[in-house]
């Protein structure tokens, strides 16, 4: 016997998580199944919905007003303008990010010293936003070389931020080892754990703070890299901003992204309490049907297990998360064996310029209205099967700086789809 | 001669830096100019193989007999660069019986110590071997890495009084009554290390002798005096695999062929390579087939290489020549020996000597008989000691040592990074402050990193080649922002920014030959982080100015902050 449900999400990353919610929400029975960690943990954590547009003009003020528009094979006009706003209003609702008081795109600080465009933001970055014309002081950890705050200082100064902003670099209270993972200083600050200072014992955010204080001077913000905390990320800043009498605020940074990671832990928790079902660290290999799918399998611990479903969603990921795969052959989507257009000439995936126009950005399934793949011949490739989030085709997110938005609002119209199907 | 002659050399590469090393160590004054990066042509082009011999011991025993008896020299001054992996010459079915008894024979006719191995003994020896792999033949060949022996070579002619000029390219040669004395050069970035948006300029570097060891680029340097030197450049391609598939050099024994050789490197495999005649050293087409070629056909020695990751792929082009009077029609047969073109006896033009062909495994042995026909010039009765005397970082060194507990490096970084130093790594490991690791596929620290800077500039390309920074599986997508900081503090963060984005360009362009599979998926993430994450493809620093009062302000903060309540005596920025 399969173990049903009305709908299958395959995938547990933005995309499928905001399906299964938006599904779950409506009432519908869901289970969400996710095989590898998602990309989450290597992004930023901050969620964008449009920067720049296709032709790269940007950093675009106004993302709802850009989408229009975008080519008609962009996934923002496959769900509609409308459908992005819905989708956003329940991410407002599920997750503890601000930007959502309006359409405007907010400017962050990146780790490597730029800033970017963005729609919504951890309240941990809100203190960072480069429109904010407070003085800044950047801490950098000596020991950690993924964030250089002189340096991102210098950097954010050539951008022009209406600011003026300073980098230090700290050594970080207590005997960390050189090549600490950002889980340990996230821990050791969550648990507020002791570390000697010059002799005596000292919980980590009052020492942190001491260190940093001698060098706030007129700064009345002070950023760092985002390792303040996993669990209690909120209190840690808190701490640190009123030791040290300023806004304290994280900079998103590179994998493994603590914003990210939290970022998934809070849509888990808002998938439980939804009441849908999830499992996660088995993959799906194999599926039955021809043009429905009528069940797919699991593989667990060597055993195929046969999982069924009223309706699916394919919400795998792209070329990073192995939802669409590739050899020298060719580009495939390895689930169901969507059609994915590509050239045959593999010498025609890619452009020769570092940040060209990279045909392979825009690899993924081709979807009609309702999200649902299409074949080589245009043909709807099952008719309980929809696609959302970076599986999709005919958009490059990290150009435009659309990935989180697309992932949401098309998961989310792939969800309510199938939900309003088993109604 | 009065005073001490000053030697001008062209190009650095292994035949150049091994002259200037040779030349200064015989009391020369020497300067060395080069176009790009040390290795810049062909030398950093190239798959790392330490000959043995093996591969010439049919058809050209004289290069044979100098590859082994140099391959000694090398394991010997330049232990730090060279992993002796040993290597094997196999036969499959459908190779010929009578070319294995040939190579077998001949190895031994040139010294080259050579055992037969049944076709099982080769499998546990390496166990990715084809399963019908008969036999094979062992030999000493080895990996070398030619950047870190180029860098040690140039080190060492500095530390004997030679002037080594990088970006630095020759745009005449002076000629006054017939005769070469000296050269013009354009620095990129002014004389001395190369910082990024530093004003170059010309120089005109006058030399009582010239030495043309510009490789594939001598018929350029020839045409600005005149002269005729009919360089048949040869490209040829490598694939890098992710990994060692094979910890032993393999070649495949057969008389000439495409695709014939896998050589272990650090952490990767490198698969080689092609001979195709190209008419431009600079400008040649890098094709799909070469590519395909290798794995399709190293897969019949290594099956696995068929579904493996490759992270790049690179072309080299061998500088090949060959008297006039020969003229091969296929490249594949031109001699690897090289040729010493003294332009005074060749062409009635004195004050320049161009040397053309030869190999890297014996540059130390071409550097030495150039250096003996300059100072012949000059009546210099000086002997040759680069045989002799150690590498700098190849001197009396013992591995035996605990670096990981005396760096508080952790392995394996402490293992590698000794191995990549040598006998420097305790002036460059013992740092003050912590020593965090900056490439995490090669393990490379930030001690390292100043190192190279110190020696190299602003230039990330150059720190790249003397550390391996950014060479690893994942190409540069996690460090190249770590490599820039790096540069941070020495220099402007403009200097900074125009370094990462030469690096960023760099690392890009030998992955577009490796696009596929694992490697998409690499290059998707590194595009991922590199352009959503930092936002380094619209990045507005020096571009147009940003509205930045039309963007989101945030919600209110009045009253979230007070004044400062702290006093301001909470220890030192520094520590405690």
């Amino acid at each position: 016997m399969a173990i049903e449900s009305e709908i299958l999400v395959v995938g547990g990353g933005l995309a499928g998580l905001s399906s299964a919610l938006a599904a779950a929400r409506d009432g519908a029975d869901v289970r969400l199944v996710s095989y590898k960690q998602s990309t989450l943990r290597q992004a930023s954590g901050l969620v964008d919905l449009l920067g720049y547009t296709p032709d790269g003009e940007g950093p675009l003020t106004d993302p709802y007003a850009a989408m229009a528009d975008l080519p008609a094979s962009h996934p923002y006009q496959t769900v509609g303008v409308e459908t992005v706003r819905e989708a956003m209003a329940m991410f407002d609702e599920v997750s503890d990010y601000e930007g959502g008081h309006t359409d405007t795109n907010a400017l962050l600080p990146t780790h490597g010293g730029s800033i970017k465009p963005t729609a919504r933001y951890p309240r941990g970055a809100a203190a960072g936003l480069a429109s904010d014309d407070r003085d800044t002081l950047l801490v950098g950890i000596e020991a950690m070389t993924d964030f250089d705050a002189p340096h991102v200082a210098d950097h954010l100064d050539a951008v022009g931020v209406p600011f003026g902003v300073r980098g230090e670099t700290i050594r970080f209270p207590g005997d960390l080892r050189a090549d600490a993972k950002v889980t340990r200083y996230a821990k050791l600050l969550d648990t507020n754990g002791e570390v000697a200072v010059r002799g005596r014992n000292v919980p980590a955010r009052e020492a942190l703070a001491q260190r940093v204080n001698p060098l706030v001077e007129d700064a009345e913000r002070v950023g760092f890299p985002a390792i303040l905390g996993d669990d209690n990320p909120g209190a840690i800043r808190d701490a640190l901003g009123d030791q040290m009498g300023v806004d304290v605020f994280e900079v998103p940074m590179g994998p493994p992204s603590l914003p990210g990671l939290r970022l998934e832990d809070r849509l888990f928790e808002a998938l439980d309490e939804s009441g849908a079902s999830f499992e996660t660290g088995n993959p799906i290999v194999d599926f039955d049907g021809d043009g429905h799918v009528e069940r797919v399998f699991m593989e667990k611990n060597g055993a195929r297990i046969p999982l069924s479903a009223d309706q699916y969603v394919l919400a795998t990921g792209g070329l990073v998360g192995k939802g669409v795969e590739s050899d020298r052959e060719g580009v495939s989507e390895p689930v169901f064996d969507c059609h994915v257009p590509h050239s045959d000439d593999r010498y025609d995936w890619f452009d020769t310029a570092v940040f060209g126009d990279h045909p392979f950005a825009g690899f993924g399934v081709e979807t009609d209205d309702d999200l649902r793949p299409l074949s080589a011949d245009g043909d709807v490739e099952f008719d309980n099967l929809r696609a959302a989030g970076s599986v999709l085709g005919g958009y490059d997110f990290a150009a435009e700086k659309s990935g989180s938005g697309v992932s949401i609002a098309t998961g989310y119209a792939a969800g309510a789809s199938a939900a309003a199907e088993v109604r | 001669m009065v005073s001490t002659p000053h030697i001008a050399v062209i190009g650095g590469g292994s035949t150049g830096v091994g002259i200037a090393r040779d030349l200064a160590m015989r009391g020369l004054d020497v300067t060395l100019v080069e176009q790009g990066n040390l290795t810049h042509g062909t030398t950093g082009r190239m798959h790392g193989l330490l000959h043995s011999g093996g591969r010439y011991a049919v058809s050209d025993q004289a290069s044979a007999t100098e590859c082994i008896e140099e391959n000694r020299v090398l394991r010997d001054i330049a232990s730090h660069c060279v992993e002796m992996t040993g290597g094997m010459f196999v036969k499959r079915p459908e190779d010929s019986e009578e070319y294995f008894q040939e190579k077998l024979q001949g190895c031994k006719e040139c010294g080259i110590p050579a055992e037969v191995v049944s076709g099982e003994e080769a499998r546990q020896m390496e166990p990715h071997l084809a399963k019908d792999v008969e036999k094979a033949i062992t030999v000493p060949d080895g990996a070398i890495d030619p950047f870190r022996l180029v860098v040690a070579n140039a080190a060492s002619a500095q530390e004997h009084g030679a002037r080594i000029e990088t970006h630095s390219k020759v745009t005449d040669l002076l000629v006054e009554d017939d005769e070469v004395v000296g050269l013009e050069v354009e620095h990129a970035s002014g004389p001395g290390k190369r910082v990024h948006g530093t004003e170059g300029g010309t120089e005109a570097i006058r030399a009582d002798y010239v030495v043309n060891a510009t490789g594939a680029w001598a018929g350029r340097i020839g045409d600005m005096a005149g002269l005729d030197i009919a360089v048949r450049p040869s490209k040829g391609v490598m694939t890098i695999m992710n990994v060692r598939q094979v910890d032993t050099v393999i070649n495949r024994c057969r008389p000439k062929g495409d695709a014939d050789i896998v050589v272990p490197h650090e952490t990767t495999a490198i698969l080689g390579t092609t001979d195709e005649e190209v008419e431009d050293p600079e400008d040649y087409p890098e094709e799909q087939w070469e590519v395909d070629l290798m794995i399709e056909t190293l897969s019949e020695l290594i099956p696995m290489l068929e579904e493996a990751r490759t992270i790049r792929s690179f072309w080299g082009v061998r500088p090949l020549y060959e008297p006039p009077d020969v003229g091969s029609e296929d490249p594949t047969d031109i001699t690897r020996d090289f040729f010493l073109l003294d332009h005074e006896e060749r062409d009635d033009l004195p004050g320049m000597t161009s040397i053309v062909g030869g190999k890297f495994t014996t540059y130390r042995m071409m550097g030495e008989q150039i250096s003996d026909h300059v100072c012949g010039k000059f009546g210099i009765d000086a002997a040759c000691r680069t045989a002799d005397v150690p590498l700098p970082g190849s001197e009396d060194f013992s591995v035996l040592r605990d670096y990981m507990d005396e760096f508080g490096l952790r392995s394996p970084i402490g293992r590698r990074s000794v191995e990549r130093l040598g006998s420097r790594a305790d002036e460059v490991l013992k740092t003050d402050g912590p020593n965090p690791t900056v490439c995490e596929c090669e393990g490379v620290t930030r001690a390292e990193i100043q190192d190279a800077i110190g020696q190299s500039g602003s230039d990330l390309n150059a720190v790249r080649i003397r550390t391996r920074a950014s060479m690893g599986n994942c190409q540069g997508g996690i460090c190249t922002h770590r490599m820039a900081s790096e540069l941070h503090g020495e220099y402007d963060e403009s200097v900074v920014r125009d370094a990462w984005d030469e690096l960023l360009q760099e690392r890009w362009k030998g992955q577009r030959h490796a696009l596929w599979g694992e490697q998409l998926s690499q290059a998707a993430l590194n595009y991922a982080l590199h352009a959503t994450t930092q936002n380094r493809d619209n990045d507005p620093a020096g571009g147009d100015p940003v509205d930045f009062a039309a963007f989101d302000t945030g919600v209110d903060h009045t009253g979230d902050s007070g004044p400062a309540d702290v006093a301001a005596d909470g220890g030192t920025p520094d520590g405690d």
